[in-house]
């Protein structure tokens, strides 16, 4: 029944906080090196949805199936799975008490169980190749934005997950920052990286995607290949929601 | 003796009220238990003056006269500002935990770290930190407090105080007991503030001089 070329299976899964149905059937699967893009208006679910995955919020009801694990049942090691899914959030969450470099190693030695010396020259060669290294004594309050997301998703890279979940991760950022961030996705997206990105980008989902999911009240109203819902999109209300895109001049 | 008193019952207090306040923030209905007995325990001492505390136990623990009781005065007026200011210090680290936003904690679990290893490294650096000045408040309310027990027959610098200004009508030894708590409290009040601007400097960023 599980697909092996799975990485990341999701079924029927609802979620409310008290009386608000914020995820109300979600059914997706992505498969290895795959990378999804969820768009939709403010409050369809987008983060709700990555932050069930990373078991950050407890569901309601459905199965949520990671390489063949099913982690959303009873008496599952929370942070056993955790460690192999890595999550970006929208306002970096770096530690600011921590160097950049502490912030990278905190997971690997604490929850990895890595050496110190291990675990910072890992840190040190990922900072190099996001070009960070001259960053890393630094605390995360005296980097720029942009330097603090690439912080986290090196953070979230120093754990070698193999899905990493992007929740609005440039929506912080100022316009001319943006680039670096995205520019380092699509680094990781060339490497093959498995990734769910729940984005307001809209261009950015066109050029990276393998497939597209719009979000709407909950459910996901419609998939496809990015070539196809952003030219030709189905259901009315993806074409509403691109249409304002456009009008607001961000496609 | 009050230096004595004061960082006697102080080495105790931090890590208790420390226990204190992380039994509070502890979730769920598992630990109802904990939550309400550290509530119940910070309500109740922060209720009664310090020194009917001081005298309760200073008085009528050696006076129940059971054999294995310690009859040191010293150490039952050591419990006694244990008990008291235990329960204020745990209220100040509370709001600390607190006053750390959930992002972190999410943050910390993302990784995989433990709801342990979380409030190691991630919520209680930062929430000790940031209560660093309401801790050195009482501190200081503890060092002059230590004035309390010489009621109970220790003689502390107060104590001693009185005794010599009875004996010679010399009203300037209250200015000479005064003197020696500010000399300590001062030096301690600026080594703090040095302690978190040293923080502040090296965390934070455009900050106006």
């Amino acid at each position: 029944m599980s697909n092996p070329e799975a990485a990341l299976e999701i079924e029927g899964l609802y979620k409310s906080f008290g009386k608000l149905e914020v995820l109300r059937g979600i059914d997706l699967d992505v498969v290895e090196h795959e990378v999804v893009c969820l768009i939709g208006a403010s409050g369809s679910g987008k983060s709700t949805l990555l932050r069930c995955v990373n078991l950050l919020e407890p569901i309601d009801a459905g199965r949520i199936v990671v390489g063949g694990e099913e982690i959303t049942a009873a008496g599952t090691d929370v942070n056993r799975v955790r460690r192999g899914i890595g999550i970006v959030f929208q306002s970096f969450n770096l530690f600011p008490h921590m160097s950049v470099l502490r912030n990278v190693t905190l997971g690997p030695r604490k929850a990895l169980g890595l050496s110190r010396a291990e675990a910072e020259a890992e840190a040190g060669a990922l900072l190099e190749r996001f070009g960070l290294a001259d960053k890393r004594d630094e605390y995360p309050d005296r980097l720029s934005g942009g330097q603090q997301q690439r912080v986290a998703i090196v953070r979230a890279l120093a754990m070698k997950p193999e899905l990493l979940l992007l929740d609005e991760v440039t929506s912080a950022l100022d316009p001319e920052l943006v680039a670096e961030v995205l520019d380092v996705i699509r680094e990781l997206a060339a490497g093959g990286m498995t990734m769910v990105i729940a984005t307001h980008e809209m261009g950015f989902a066109r050029d990276i995607a393998s497939r597209v999911c719009f979000l709407d009240a909950g459910t996901i109203l419609e998939e496809g290949p990015p070539e196809r819902i952003f030219t030709a999109p189905r259901e009315p209300r993806t074409q509403q929601f691109l249409q304002r895109i456009v009008d607001a001049g961000r496609l | 003796m009050n230096v004595k008193l004061f960082l006697t019952a102080e080495a105790i207090i931090l890590p208790a009220a420390l226990l204190l306040a992380v039994l509070r923030s502890l979730p769920g209905p598992v630990f109802f238990p904990l939550r309400a007995l550290a509530v119940i325990y910070a309500d109740l001492f922060r209720g009664i003056p310090t020194i009917l505390v001081i005298f309760m136990l200073g008085f009528g623990m050696p006076g129940l006269g059971v054999s294995w009781i310690p009859q040191s005065q010293f150490f039952w007026a050591v419990v006694a500002l244990v008990l008291v200011y235990s329960a204020y210090v745990s209220e100040v680290y509370r709001a600390g935990i607190e006053s750390v936003h959930p992002s972190q904690e999410a943050a910390a679990r993302s990784l995989g770290l433990s709801r342990g290893q979380t409030l190691q490294f991630v919520v209680l650096p930062q929430a000790v930190r940031r209560v660093i000045p309401p801790l050195l408040n009482d501190f200081i309310g503890l060092q002059k407090d230590t004035a309390l027990v010489g009621a109970l027959g220790v003689v502390e610098a107060f104590r001693q105080t009185q005794i010599d200004q009875a004996a010679t009508f010399n009203g300037t030894y209250y200015l000479v007991a005064a003197t020696l708590f500010v000399a300590i409290t001062i030096p301690l009040a600026r080594f703090t503030d040095w302690l978190v601007a040293r923080d502040r400097r090296r965390q934070q960023a455009g900050r106006l001089a």
